[in-house]
């Protein structure tokens, strides 16, 4: 057993109203520079639809992530190293910018400066690209809220084999919305993929990053992703992704689309799992196995012996307690309501979604079913077809089962808490039929319907001791005066070293003793919440 | 020895020479960021489908054929056995194939990077510069091999230009024997020389870091998070960041 910790997300698909706040606080945060305008770490889907960019889950097409050869090992969809290594100079796989769309602004100028006349000036669109006037074709959400469904949505790959159920008309219609970040997966083909080794999951906490300075842009990342969420910057040339807001969660704050998301859906903690069982997991032969699989890898934070391997392995104490408190273990493997997007990429994806129960409870009632009766609801998700093939289609490599299980418990702790609002009598074997018991329920109705702030993010802070030891004998070889923006080299240095103690104020932020001999506040790593002394001058400082 | 021949067969060679050995230390050591192929593919693909391959798998031919040609000595290879004749015949075929896939590799990618809008807007100045000097160098060594070997005359560069360019090597450049070689062949060693110089500071650096490490590594890299080595004085600021980059 070789345990390691992996910081994990879940998503609760009920709650997302696909206002993409989190597409934007995450743009406004990593990808708002010229090369990535057509860049989202994070975006939010409309399901049905074609997804971004365009129908990026066919594989047959776009090669992304792992399959097995014909003796059952694991192998990269688009080939071996050779074959990478002698299509170097093309890709054969690289989806191009307008399966993205040709990213554009406005030429905004010409409004503001347009003259005194009777015709209203408009704006062009200009492409980033060239800079040249275009005609707006394709972009990110083109069908947002099944926007030109009935042209767009039957491309969706996830509607492979059930399309002649599927009604496009407007009554009969069902969607969701489904929120993307990278995966993180415990089994990347995009660092697989990598030729120049630039790619890499850091071992302490599983996030995967790429090197920018080794980053060559040989570019089989981006399609060795299943998940299309590698970009390529256009004009640095080289890869980019999400980052799982790396400083953010080493100083145990949440991710910026967690942290801002409205609907207070997303959850994050800690999985441990056996790093010697993921190659085999992952090897699984029968792909609608691979959840089970998954599931197989993860490790009880409350086992003695995972704790004694874990504490071999190097895994701090604070690190194993917050696995214990993780929201995401409750979730996926406590309660298994969590699963993960599309396992069938054999990657061993790490951000998991909570099917919703909404669609299905919508379709049954325009079915005539009572959506407020657990018994009818149950029937009912028994009965319709589609949407359960369409979310097992996303989540569980198509066993539907997996999915109406979930549903089912979703449906429970509904008609529970429901039952206890109106004082209505309950059966009470309702949580035994689904696998569960009343406390557990009343645990999971907590966790998804309440968790406060603390209890959806439980994020160990990184452990920097090292590397500021290791710093510190590094400044020792340079005059660190010298330093970027240090005194030497034109800037005002930073506050100097005795009067710097950080983590000394609630709230992360920290006091200086400046120059002038007065104590300032130091507003770097303050959390806008905690005191804050000595922000402004006392009275009688002059 | 002219002045003129001073310069062009021994300063030149010599100040290129050094100016790739250091601009190439100096180009790795800070700036790693903009150490990459820079490819336009996400820009446009259906031409470099075509372009790339051939244009890269012509010029690695084209390469061996002057590694043949220029490094061993005329010599080696009669003490090998080998006729004239037929190194001759070789040397005709292979590289006539070459100049061939140059020629049209080089083409379709000049056509795409000059003539896709979306293309053209990455382009540098020294991406213009290490353009226009592979393109002389192209055209001329196609011009060399087609035009004077395969249907001139024939020329045998192997006792002009080859022991010039082993000379310089060796510290005793024998610029008489350049000197003496045809006009054409000159200015096809004046260019690459100056594209030689030019390399470190181009996107042609990209040749060196062909990831042949790839066969051999395991496929997951895992990394420690640990923070890095703040940066070296003097290496943090912008003034690298700017080759081949034209933002």
């Amino acid at each position: 057993m070789r345990p390691m910790a992996q910081v994990a997300m879940v998503m609760n698909l009920d709650k997302c109203i696909g206002c993409h706040t989190c597409s934007v606080t995450c743009k406004q945060t990593w990808t708002n520079r010229p090369g990535t305008e057509y860049v989202y770490f994070n975006n939010v889907e409309t399901k049905p639809g074609t997804g971004y960019p365009r129908r990026y889950e066919n594989q047959d097409e776009w090669k992304g992530g792992w399959t097995l050869d014909r003796r059952g090992r694991l192998q990269l969809r688009a080939g071996g190293r050779l074959r990478k290594l002698l299509s170097i100079f093309y890709n054969p796989d690289l989806p191009s910018i307008d399966d993205y769309g040709d990213p554009w602004t406005y030429d905004y100028q010409t409004v503001i400066n347009a003259p005194l006349g009777t015709q209203n000036p408009s704006a062009h669109s200009i492409s980033a690209l060239t800079g040249r006037d275009m005609k707006l074709r394709w972009g990110s959400n083109w069908d947002d809220d099944l926007a030109g469904a009935p042209e767009h949505a039957l491309d969706d790959p996830d509607l492979a084999g059930i399309e002649d159920r599927v009604k496009m008309e407007f009554e009969q219609v069902f969607m969701f919305y489904l929120p993307r970040i990278c995966e993180h997966c415990l089994n990347p083909s995009c660092v697989a993929s990598c030729p120049s080794g630039a790619m890499y999951k850091r071992a302490e906490d599983g996030i995967v990053l790429v090197d920018q300075d080794r980053c060559r842009g040989w570019r089989f990342c981006v399609s060795g992703c299943p998940y299309k969420k590698v970009y390529f910057n256009h004009r640095t040339g080289k890869a980019e992704k999400c980052t799982l807001c790396f400083p953010r969660i080493e100083s145990g704050q949440p991710t910026i689309c967690a942290e801002t998301c409205v609907g207070r859906l997303r959850y994050l903690g800690l999985f441990l799992y056996d790093a010697d069982r993921v190659t085999e997991a992952a090897a699984t032969p029968d792909e609608q196995d691979l959840y089970e699989a998954q599931l197989s890898v993860f490790l009880d934070p409350f086992d003695p012996h995972v704790l004694d391997e874990a504490a071999r392995a190097g895994i701090p104490a604070d690190w194993i307690e917050a696995a214990q408190r993780s929201p995401v273990y409750s979730l996926a493997v406590r309660h298994r309501v969590a699963l993960p997007l599309h396992p069938e990429y054999r990657t061993l994806p790490m951000v998991w979604y909570i099917p919703p129960l909404s669609p299905v409870a919508d379709v049954a009632h325009a079915a005539g079913y009572d959506a407020a009766d657990p018994d009818k609801v149950f029937a009912t998700i028994d009965d319709l077809r589609i949407p359960i093939e369409y979310l097992a289609n996303l989540f569980t490599a198509g066993r539907a089962e997996t999915v109406r299980d979930v549903l089912r418990k979703l449906a429970a702790v509904r008609a529970i808490q429901r039952a206890a609002q109106l004082g209505l009598d309950l059966d009470a074997d309702l949580p035994a039929s689904v696998g569960s018991t009343p406390d557990e329920l009343d645990d999971l109705y907590r966790l998804l319907a309440i968790a406060k702030y603390d209890d959806r993010y439980v994020i160990p802070k990184a452990h920097a001791e090292d590397a500021g030891r290791l710093a510190a004998q590094h400044e020792q070889m340079f005059c660190s005066l010298d330093g970027d923006g240090g005194p030497g080299m034109g800037g005002n240095g930073p506050p100097d070293v005795e009067g710097f103690h950080p983590g000394e104020v609630r709230g992360g932020a920290s006091t200086f003793r400046g120059t002038d001999g007065r104590t300032h506040f130091n507003l770097l790593g303050w959390d806008g919440r905690g005191e804050a002394p000595h922000l402004f001058p006392e009275g009688g400082a002059s | 020895m002219t002045n003129g021949e001073l310069w062009w067969w021994v300063i030149l060679p010599y100040a290129a020479m050094i100016v790739f050995v250091v601009g190439h230390i100096w180009r790795w050591r800070y700036d790693q960021f903009g150490w990459t192929s820079r490819s336009t593919q996400l820009q446009e693909r259906r031409l470099l489908k075509w372009g790339g391959p051939l244009f890269h798998y012509s010029a690695f031919a084209a390469i061996a054929g002057h590694v043949i040609g220029i490094l061993i000595p005329k010599s080696f290879t009669e003490w090998l056995g080998i006729p004239e004749r037929a190194y001759t015949l070789f040397s005709g075929i292979a590289g006539s194939v070459a100049a061939i896939g140059v020629l049209l590799g080089a083409g379709i990618l000049i056509f795409r990077r000059m003539g896709v809008p979306r293309v053209r807007a990455t382009t540098s100045a020294v991406d213009y510069l290490a353009l226009i000097l592979l393109g002389i160098i192209s055209v001329l060594g196609i011009y060399l091999t087609l035009g004077i070997q395969q249907f001139g005359g024939g020329y045998d560069y192997r006792n002009t230009v080859s022991p010039w360019f082993r000379s310089l090597f060796a510290g005793t450049p024998d610029y008489r024997a350049i000197a003496n070689a045809r006009l054409m062949y000159q200015v096809h060693a004046t260019a690459a020389w100056m594209i030689f110089a030019v390399w470190p500071f181009s996107r042609l650096v990209h040749a060196w870091s062909y990831p042949l490490w790839y066969l051999w590594r395991p496929y997951v890299v895992y990394r420690e998070r640990r923070a890095g080595p703040p940066p070296e004085p003097g290496t943090g600021g912008r003034k690298w960041r700017k080759i081949g980059v034209p933002y």
